[in-house]
């Protein structure tokens, strides 16, 4: 059987450009990686790379900027939204997304994140929801499933000393500002499409000034939940996803 | 009868054995190499080549940018 | 050239004329007493409509601070006002800001602490502004007004120095200073950079959107190899080395033949000088060095002024003695260097400064 040429008229898919040729320090199968892939096809598809700041603030994703090849700011922890919301108002021009873990955006950025969407601020927060700290080595999150282990519930979460998660982009679903909210995973082909489809929405949402939008992506963290990244996608489907379940929670134009 | 026929290229080095590409495709094209990177990675190749339709569902879950996919068609 | 646009005006209010003025391209703040004019004035002045200049009341302090981060990183021209208590939590912000090497403009108008404490004005702040109220070691340029025309000036001039070293600065202003009214001479309005401007001032740095530019642009302070992390670091010691050499200002008065000085700062200086006049006509003869960036310190002229042999230094601060400390480290032991000072936002007057001078210092 003859074999397929490999040359450009028969290529279907390869890495995006704006994706660096540095090997990503994510664990193996962490979903990271795979929504950076949709982050830097979507720029590129929007014509966007001159015109991108990213913000990465404290977390697994914080090197982020080694890995799209676009300007970044780095922000302290909890504060991207902040970041983001001047670096915005002060370039109108510019895409302006921050990319946020639950920690960041949850917890201790709780605060900017709801007050950059109550404002209605023309940028895009991409939210990877895997319920865990994972670059401080795996402790409970907001968003950590009641009764699941972590290194700060290691015999899993009891809401009597830890509380309840709690699903913070419903939440954001009633500020006005907030005009675009979805939740989304990239643990299957078919979901990773949809989930582009979804960041390339919400980027042209942000540019088409339309206010704040919000992308949750329902993730695994491999290491931190102690599975390989094929379990890891397996018990997120079966866990996670009920919990925070997938599809379009706010889809509007800001009120006159 | 025309007949469609794909091929994946694997950025072995890039490659971290994570092995959710293997577990994506639908034709069991691919499978872990007994080879390793230089990282010790066991990375992915095609165990099938055949069997492959040149799909990309692998290169598009990869979360490490490994996959380039070629499709061709045959008469 | 037209005639000078003089108003009778308070200290924070002129914070905003001068930052519009100047070209300032954004202030993001937070209401707190004795400074929430400065952003209410701006409010009313719409800049945006004029000049463009955003402003932008934020959730929080902490949030401000991150929206200067934010704009300075974009090379823009940005700034924030708080007092005590607001400043305090922007110390992080300010470690990341200088870290970063950037550029802003921080206002602290000092009200009475610690804790919540009291609106009446300070100079508790002295610490967390030169000796860095953050993490790692860092300074910001601090300019210390002591009248409303210097609030006014001190805009400009600290936007001049946090762009010329990429270093935040800041004015650490006090109460009465901010609420209080005067003459003040207003600068022409200054158009704000374009973004070509912007481009040929920091477009090797600021992170614009690459455009045409091949390279990305980073803003960060992370750095986990600690070989680089130290270069990093002495880069930073070698421009704090360059601005104490180049950027100490202080103003004199009659000290040339004084016998003991008085070294203070803002409101208390202004109090002071009535006490050199006191002192004077009593004919003790008695000097004002006025420390005009308090960061870096003028150590220069008071080493100069204990090698001449004057009999003693008196530190007169709105505080427990924390200028003090640096006072004794430029005298170095070659004459006593006491403190006097009221806390809680209470002010001495100039009767209290050369009583303490006499009882402390002349034998």
């Amino acid at each position: 059987m003859a074999e397929v040429e490999i040359k450009a008229e028969n290529l279907v898919y390869g890495k995006p450009r704006l994706i660096t040729d540095e090997v990503m320090h994510y664990c193996p199968g962490c979903s990271h990686g795979t929504v950076h892939k949709l982050v830097a096809e979507v720029i590129e598809e929007m014509g966007l790379e001159g015109a991108s700041v990213g913000v990465s603030p404290v977390g697994c994703s914080v090197f982020a900027y080694r890995y799209i090849d676009i300007d970044w700011i780095e922000a302290a922890h909890g504060r991207a939204c902040a970041v983001a919301t001047a670096a915005k108002r002060l370039n109108p021009q510019n895409l302006v997304f921050t990319y946020q873990g639950d920690g960041d955006l949850a917890a201790i950025g709780a605060g900017e994140t709801i007050h950059a969407a109550a404002r209605g601020e023309n940028i895009v927060t991409i939210f990877i929801n895997n319920a865990i700290y994972g670059m401080t080595g795996g402790q409970m999150s907001p968003t950590t499933l009641l009764g699941m282990k972590t290194a700060t519930t290691p015999y899993g979460r009891d809401p009597q000393l830890n509380g309840f998660p709690y699903k913070i982009a419903d939440m954001m679903a009633h500020l006005d500002g907030a005009t675009y909210i979805t939740r989304q995973s990239v643990h299957t082909p078919a979901a990773v499409r949809k989930c582009k489809k979804a960041i390339r929405k919400a980027f042209e949402n942000s540019m088409a000034g339309n206010g704040y939008s919000l992308v949750e992506v329902v993730a695994t963290c491999n290491s931190g939940w102690k599975l390989s990244p094929v379990a890891a996608n397996k018990w997120m489907e079966e866990n996670m996803v009920p919990v925070y379940p997938l599809g379009d929670i706010k889809s509007t134009t800001l009120p006159k | 009868m025309a007949k469609i026929k794909g091929t994946v290229v694997v950025a072995t080095e890039r490659c971290k054995g994570c092995g959710v590409c293997v577990e994506a495709c639908p034709c069991n094209v691919l499978g872990l190499a007994t080879e390793v990177n230089g990282k010790g990675y066991r990375y992915v190749k095609m165990a099938n080549p055949d069997a492959c339709t040149g799909c990309a569902s692998c290169a598009i879950i990869c979360p490490d940018s490994c996959l380039v996919i070629y499709r061709q068609k045959f008469e | 050239m037209a005639d000078k646009e003089v108003k009778l005006m308070k200290g924070n209010e002129v914070i905003a004329h001068a930052a519009v003025r100047c070209g300032c391209d954004g202030y993001f703040g937070y209401p707190i007493t004795p400074q929430s004019e400065v952003m209410e004035t701006l409010m009313e002045l719409e800049p945006w409509k004029t000049t463009g200049m955003v402003v932008l009341q934020a959730e929080s302090e902490v949030s401000s601070i991150n929206m200067v981060y934010g704009g300075a990183a974009t090379g823009k021209k940005v700034m924030t006002s708080s007092s005590s208590p607001g400043v305090s939590l922007m110390s992080e912000g300010l470690s990341y800001i200088a870290a970063s090497e950037l550029p802003c403009l921080v206002v602290n108008c000092q009200r009475g602490g610690p804790g919540l404490g009291t609106i009446q004005p300070s100079q508790g702040d002295y610490f967390q502004a030169c000796k860095g109220g953050g993490h790692g070691d860092y300074h910001l340029i601090v300019l210390a007004p002591a009248s409303v025309q210097e609030m006014h000036d001190f805009v400009g001039l600290g936007f001049d120095l946090a762009f010329k070293y990429r270093n935040p600065a800041m004015i650490l202003a006090d109460g009465a200073i901010g609420q209080m009214m005067e003459k003040v001479v207003l600068a022409p309005q200054q158009p704000r950079r374009t973004q070509e401007e912007l481009l040929a001032q920091c477009g090797k740095w600021a992170t614009t959107g690459k455009g045409e530019r091949k390279e990305q642009n980073i803003c960060t302070s992370l750095e986990l190899q600690s070989e680089l992390m130290e270069k990093i670091n002495e880069r930073m010691q070698a421009k704090y080395r360059e601005i104490e050499q180049n950027e100490a200002r202080w103003e004199e008065i009659e000290c040339e033949d004084a016998d003991y000085i008085i070294v203070a700062f803002g409101s208390s200086a202004r109090i002071c000088s009535a006490t050199v006049e006191m002192a004077r006509k009593e004919g003790l003869k008695v000097g004002l060095l006025r420390p005009i960036t308090l960061y870096p310190f003028p150590t220069k002229p008071i080493e100069a002024l204990a090698e001449r042999g004057v009999k003693g230094f008196l530190s007169v601060e709105l505080n427990a003695g924390q200028m003090v400390e640096d006072v004794r480290l430029a005298v170095e032991g070659k004459a006593p260097v006491k403190h006097y000072g009221r806390m809680g936002g209470m002010m001495f007057n100039p009767q209290d400064v050369l009583d303490e001078l006499k009882d402390k210092l002349v034998k």
